[in-house]
């Protein structure tokens, strides 16, 4: 099937980074925002824009049968939902099929298979992935919540089952803890995700963050794109995310990795995805979680594989099949570095929203920048304090790392604090630089420098 | 009688109101718990007293250093 329209449903830099793939491919595209978003620079590269409400995401990003509208009204063939908002969202990927639309992404039964988190726990135990410790979805009493955490062993995390982004992660040391926040992380579970439901997980102090990225097509096909490494996270969401991993065995990796696209394969997954697992200090994986959409960190990817993974995302809800999409072989070249750049307080990470008096960044050629921002923009407090990522891709890790440095501090921002004196902070140290990063080793460089 | 201010560190929005005036409030205590950009930010006592001013509502704006509530200690 062709395409010949696709509506983007997101804002920021994904909205501009799918625009951008869209026209590359030659496809008209429809373009939404927000009241906050009107005038956004990456609107000027659409074919069409409709504004679809108010600021705050219920009202616009998130407001399904205003999407739903704008895709009748203009006639498009397909939605790109990019990440966050309605990307995992099982009703809204289904509602676009149901109007006999294409909706880029897997099949909506993988959304909702893998938007449970402990039915998707259950699904990659049988078949055969590793799993780590954790519970089903606590039942209200007491007594079985404190049953279900001694056994798994404290410090537990608890998590919602529909979560994502961090929100609502909460760890508890001890019984005496473990109530309340069990109490807090369900309030906010059913604030973020509309569902109240929480599990728990063994917290692990000092895990890796590792990924599989995967692509699927429409007749049994799965390959993997190899790993990223996301391991420099604060409050649970990533910073700094590289492809590919330090200081892992290039066969060990790859086993994991070839592990995850069988059983990828014997599911029958569909289109775009990441497996995301923690790896112990012991190298041994354990399945986290799957995102069933395109991450945030997937131009690491990109650079290193040259696989544009937007366009094969793209080509393969079309029906393409995976040897018209990806090339016969696929291999790492060189070593590629993101940071994400927010727009918050460089030591406590409070959000800082404003407007960008000045935002410049770097313009050296073999930078990557994503953004959705220009100068003169507001960043409004509405939505997710990301305002750019850039990438660094080289031949080795240690150039990478060297560019990144000298692009960050390139970039000229002001009208709001950011996050690049703590991105800088963690490319200097010795952990960061040695490879021997986990998923706490940001508050630690941070709590070691501003001793 | 010492009135202390407490201010909203980020500019975002009142989500919830903890305390009502009146409320007797204890050191560390969430008098009431702002958004922004998707994260969830208490505003905390720093010392015990009595609530005497709200000077915000649920779901109103608030800006960076503005003062949303009054705690008078002994």
């Amino acid at each position: 099937m062709i395409l010949n329209k696709v509506l983007v449903a997101n804002r920021g830099a994904v909205a501009a980074r799918v625009l951008r793939a869209l026209n590359e491919m030659s496809i008209s595209s429809v373009a939404v925002y927000s009241e906050a978003d009107a005038g956004a620079p990456y609107l000027a590269y659409a074919s069409e824009t409709y504004c679809i409400g108010a600021s705050p995401a219920k009202e616009s990003y998130l407001n399904q049968d205003r999407i739903f509208k704008v895709l009748q009204e203009s006639n498009a063939d397909a939605i790109h939902p990019g990440y966050g908002f309605l990307s995992e969202n099982f009703g809204f990927a289904s509602g676009v099929v149901a109007l006999d639309k294409v909706f880029i992404g897997p099949s909506p039964k993988w959304i909702e298979a893998m938007g449970h988190k402990t039915k998707a726990r259950k699904l990659a135990r049988q078949y055969g992935l590793p799993v780590g410790q954790g519970s089903e979805v606590l039942p209200p009493d007491q007594v079985k919540v404190a049953a279900a955490a001694r056994k798994i062993g404290y410090p537990v995390l608890v998590k919602p089952v529909a979560g994502g982004g961090g929100i609502g992660m909460l760890p508890a040391y001890d019984e005496a803890q473990l109530f309340e926040v069990v109490e807090r992380a369900r309030s906010m579970a059913e604030r973020g995700f509309s569902n109240p439901e929480v599990y728990l997980e063994k917290l692990q102090e000092r895990p890796r963050h590792i990924e599989i990225q995967i692509l699927g097509d429409q007749y049994g096909s799965v390959r993997h794109l190899y790993e990223r490494d996301c391991s420099i996270q604060r409050r649970h969401q990533k910073v700094i995310e590289e492809a590919g991993a330090p200081g892992i065995d290039r066969e060990v990796i790859d086993s994991v990795a070839d592990d995850v696209t069988r059983v990828m394969g014997e599911m029958q997954y569909d289109n775009i995805g990441t497996v995301e697992m923690l790896m112990g200090e012991d190298q041994s994986f354990a399945f986290l979680e799957m995102n069933t959409r395109l991450q945030v960190e997937h131009g690491v990817t990109e650079e290193v594989t040259g696989v544009d993974l937007v366009q094969s995302q793209i080509l393969l809800a079309a029906g393409a099949r995976m040897d018209e999409v990806l090339p016969k072989v696929i291999s790492i070249e060189g070593h590629a570095i993101q940071a994400r750049v927010y727009a918050e307080d460089p030591k406590r990470f409070f959000p800082s929203p404003g407007k960008l008096t000045i935002f410049r960044p770097p313009t050296n050629k073999n930078i990557r920048v994503e953004t959705g921002y220009a100068q003169g923009r507001d960043v409004t407090p509405f939505y997710d304090p990301m305002i750019a990522k850039v990438i660094a891709h080289e031949n080795t890790r240690e150039q990478a790392i060297l560019s990144l440095k000298e692009a960050l501090k390139e970039f000229e921002i002001e009208g709001v604090k950011n996050n690049i004196p703590a991105l800088l902070q963690v490319l200097d140290s010795s952990e960061f630089k040695g490879g021997k990063i986990h998923t706490n080793s940001l508050s630690e460089i941070m709590a070691k420098n501003n001793n | 009688m010492k009135k202390n201010e407490l201010c909203s560190e980020v500019t975002g929005s009142v989500w919830k109101i903890k305390k009502q005036v009146g409320d007797e409030i204890l050191e560390g205590d969430i008098v009431m718990i702002l958004e922004s950009m998707k994260m969830e930010i208490p505003v905390i006592a720093e010392e015990p007293g009595t609530l005497i001013e709200l000077k915000v509502s649920e779901e109103d704006t608030v800006a960076e250093g503005q003062i949303v509530a009054i705690v008078e200690s002994k």
